[in-house]
């Protein structure tokens, strides 16, 4: 079923009929077309989960919703596409998805010989593990010879391996496909551990657990996941557009530019908030945008601290804290390069 | 070749040979090349197309990543895996695996089935009905639905592996599977198997040798006693000799789970039992249809004979059914093994389950999909080769 999906990917590159066809003007067709087409993980609360209304929600949600307004100036003109871990590259490549949202790690591998290009990273994560309180375990090195339920097509699967490897452990996989089942899995008792991101299990113990507080996430994080929005080898001016639409998010938190607020700065004297806004013209022409792609963002999206604290920050059921993911000077990674 | 003689020896138009598209030569001819043509240049088109969408979109391709360290862990495996080997050979781990379920998953859909299929036709009432019940069900209801009904049956109804039943000392039932202890390894196996391709040797000849003096002299030989005593008999005398090891590899709880003896994995068995129920509803029905197609003439007139009805069912009817029970059964053998590769659902690391992995970490689509089609592609003829053999091996031969 799911690789016929990947079969028709694959055929697609075989037959090159589809829209992927076109190397270079993306954006051209996705102007033309209207909306933007955006792969979304099926269901990761947080980052990709439809809501009790059929409106999908998630901070990688929101990054297609930010394309979308810096387009469109309407966060609506996103057609999202579920895809599993192992649907998301030949969807990319084939042109199916224009962008790919959908808690991506960046790697070498995945930047060269998958034909990727990704944009600034939206969130800093790493692999950890949850377990069941009752086998009492309170770290990762006392997991020899447990048994792991783990998603198939993912690094996790990698760094899972390497990790046990690297401790002279040994473990016995349980990989399927969709994520929905790994986690029944889990939760049935198949596996003692269950492994991903700890965002995403941070997700599951609060979305999915039956008694969330029976299981917890051991303090190991065996690995840096860097989740970035990727796009197609190729087309540079589509890459900008993502790469930029993420960083005005960040530099709009660095200027202390809100949703609320954004329209007190309008008038700004300051002339790096001029250049943002649009108040002074030219960055959006030099993305082949409108004047007001930033201001539209801000407007509509927020900035990267509100997009972040709304899906997956402490008053969320996630409950995460900024930490890497804080502004540079706070102490965090998330740091944009200069709007000018 | 006649053709040509043909039309030499008519003498053809004045002006020499004609390529009119009315002459059937020249015309088969021609279409035959069109043909050929057009294959080849769609052949060229698609290949060349693909190769230049792919280093459009800097797409690595080849098939050197098979030799690149896997890194990943595989559930189970029939060889020795470990996740520093290469892609190839996980590959490998994942068609060993496909092998085996759809293997066993033949023998017992064809056992299964068969019984089903005869209960269908039983003259008792309830045995009948339940058959056919069974039939209505199961053929109706998608295979992937069913999967999830077993491996969930199993996840959810089993004990955690910490209270596992204990039913038989030494054999442990728990959501982690079916643990049974095995014989240790000691060479006395070696000598059995041995003994064992020995005996099968032995009946052959046997059989040929008993067949042969009844022929001659009338005279029956209870060859199907004599070869189960062949059989059993040998591998026993090796097991006696090789001083009768009786140490068993038992499963204990330790850590985690158990160690030792053999496992029966959920997955396994959710696959397994999953195609099992469902390619033995079809099978019933070839089956019943083979019976059916046998005139009751045939049954009548063997009976006319004084053959008893055991042999009738043997030497008249089955003969006859089969030849129309082979053919559907081989579709439903290759729809099997197909289906075994809804197993990446529920976790059996099958051969698309590995492939989908791999070419998920490489990013080399076409090729692995090539690859999952190119094996499925090798087991289906290897079944259908074998499958039409029998089938021409039992047909009708005809005077």
């Amino acid at each position: 079923m799911k690789s016929g999906i990947l079969a028709a990917a694959a055929a697609a590159v075989v037959f090159g009929a589809v829209t992927g066809a076109q190397a270079g003007p993306t954006l051209d067709a996705v102007k033309g077309r209207g909306f933007v087409q955006c792969g979304v993980n099926a269901g990761l609360p947080g980052f990709g989960n439809p809501d009790s209304s059929g409106n999908w929600t998630g901070l990688d949600v929101d990054y297609c919703r930010a394309v979308a307004v810096a387009l469109f100036n309407d966060p609506n003109k996103v057609k999202f596409t579920p895809l599993s871990a192992q649907q998301r590259f030949p969807a990319i490549q084939s042109g199916e998805v224009d962008l790919l949202s959908r808690n991506t790690t960046v790697t070498l591998t995945r930047d060269t010989s998958v034909g990727l290009n990704f944009a600034p990273v939206t969130y800093y994560d790493g692999q950890g593990f949850m377990v069941n309180k009752k086998l009492g375990v309170k770290s990762a090195k006392e997991l020899n010879g447990a048994t792991v339920c783990v998603q198939a097509g993912t690094t996790t699967e990698l760094n899972l391996a390497d990790y046990f490897r690297t401790n002279n452990m040994s473990y016995n996989p349980v990989v399927i496909e969709s994520n929905d089942e790994v986690n029944a899995a889990y939760f049935a008792g198949r596996c003692d551990v269950l492994t991903t991101d700890a965002s995403g299990l941070a997700g599951t113990r609060a979305g999915v657990a039956p008694v969330p507080d029976d299981h917890i996430i051991l303090p190991e994080i065996i690995s840096k996941e860097p989740l970035a929005p990727a796009v197609r080898h190729g087309d540079d001016q589509w890459f900008d557009v993502v790469k930029w639409t993420v960083y005005a998010t960040i530099q709009a938190e660095e200027m202390g530019i809100t949703s609320k607020n954004v329209d007190e700065f309008v008038n700004s004297k300051n002339p790096e908030i001029q250049r943002i806004l649009g108040t002074s013209p030219g960055m959006g022409k030099a993305l082949g945008l409108d004047e007001k792609w930033a201001y539209n963002i801000i407007k509509t999206m927020g900035n990267y601290g509100e997009i972040f604290e709304r899906n997956v920050g402490t008053k969320t059921p996630l409950k995460l804290e900024r930490g890497l993911n804080a502004l540079w000077t706070n102490g965090g990674l998330q740091y944009a390069m200069p709007i000018r | 070749m006649a053709s040509e003689t043909r039309d030499t020896a008519r003498p053809s138009a004045p002006g020499g040979v004609s390529f009119s598209l009315s002459d059937p030569t020249v015309r088969a001819v021609f279409y035959q090349v069109l043909v050929v043509g057009i294959v080849i240049a769609v052949g060229w088109f698609l290949i060349h197309n693909t190769l230049d969408n792919l280093s459009k979109r800097s797409i690595a391709t080849g098939f050197g990543f098979l030799d690149r360290e896997a890194s990943f862990g595989i559930g189970e495996s029939l060889i020795d895996y470990h996740p520093r080997d290469s892609y190839g050979r996980a590959f490998l781990v994942g068609v060993l695996n496909t092998l085996k379920v759809s293997i066993i998953g033949v023998v017992l859909a064809t056992v299964l089935g068969t019984l089903i299929g005869v209960a269908r036709l039983s003259s008792n009432w309830l045995i009948a009905k339940l058959a056919s019940t069974y039939v209505e069900i199961v053929r109706n209801i998608p295979p992937l639905l069913q999967l999830f009904f077993w491996y969930a049956l199993v996840s959810e109804s089993m004990p955690p592996v910490r209270q596992a039943l204990n039913p038989i000392p030494g054999v442990f039932l728990s959501q982690r599977g079916l643990f049974v202890p095995v014989p240790s390894a000691d060479p006395v196996w070696g000598t059995m198997g041995f003994a064992l391709a020995i005996a099968v040797i032995g009946v052959i000849f046997l059989r040929r040798w008993a067949k042969a003096r009844q022929e001659r002299t009338g005279q029956p030989f209870p060859i199907g006693s004599a070869s189960l005593g062949l059989l059993i008999g040998l591998p026993l005398i090796a097991y006696i000799a090789g001083g009768a090891p009786t140490a068993l590899d038992v499963p204990k709880l330790q850590g985690f789970n158990f160690v030792g003896g053999v496992v029966l994995t959920p997955e396994f068995f959710a696959i397994l039992v999953g195609l099992v129920v469902y390619t033995a509803a079809f099978i019933a029905e070839v089956v019943r249809s083979g019976i059916l197609a046998v005139n009751w003439g045939q049954t009548e007139a063997a009976r006319a004979l004084g053959i008893d009805s055991g042999k009738t069912l043997r030497l008249v009817v089955l003969p006859q059914a089969l030849r129309v029970i082979v053919p559907p059964l081989t579709s439903q053998y290759l729809n099997l093994t197909k289906n075994s590769s809804l197993a990446l659902a529920i976790g059996y690391p099958d051969l698309v389950s590995i492939a989908n992995t791999t070419l998920n970490q490489t990013g080399q689509a076409i090729e692995g999909v090539a690859m999952i089609m190119g094996t499925y592609l090798v087991i289906s003829l290897g079944i259908s080769i074998f499958m039409n053999w029998y089938n021409k091996r039992i047909a009708l031969v005809e005077r």
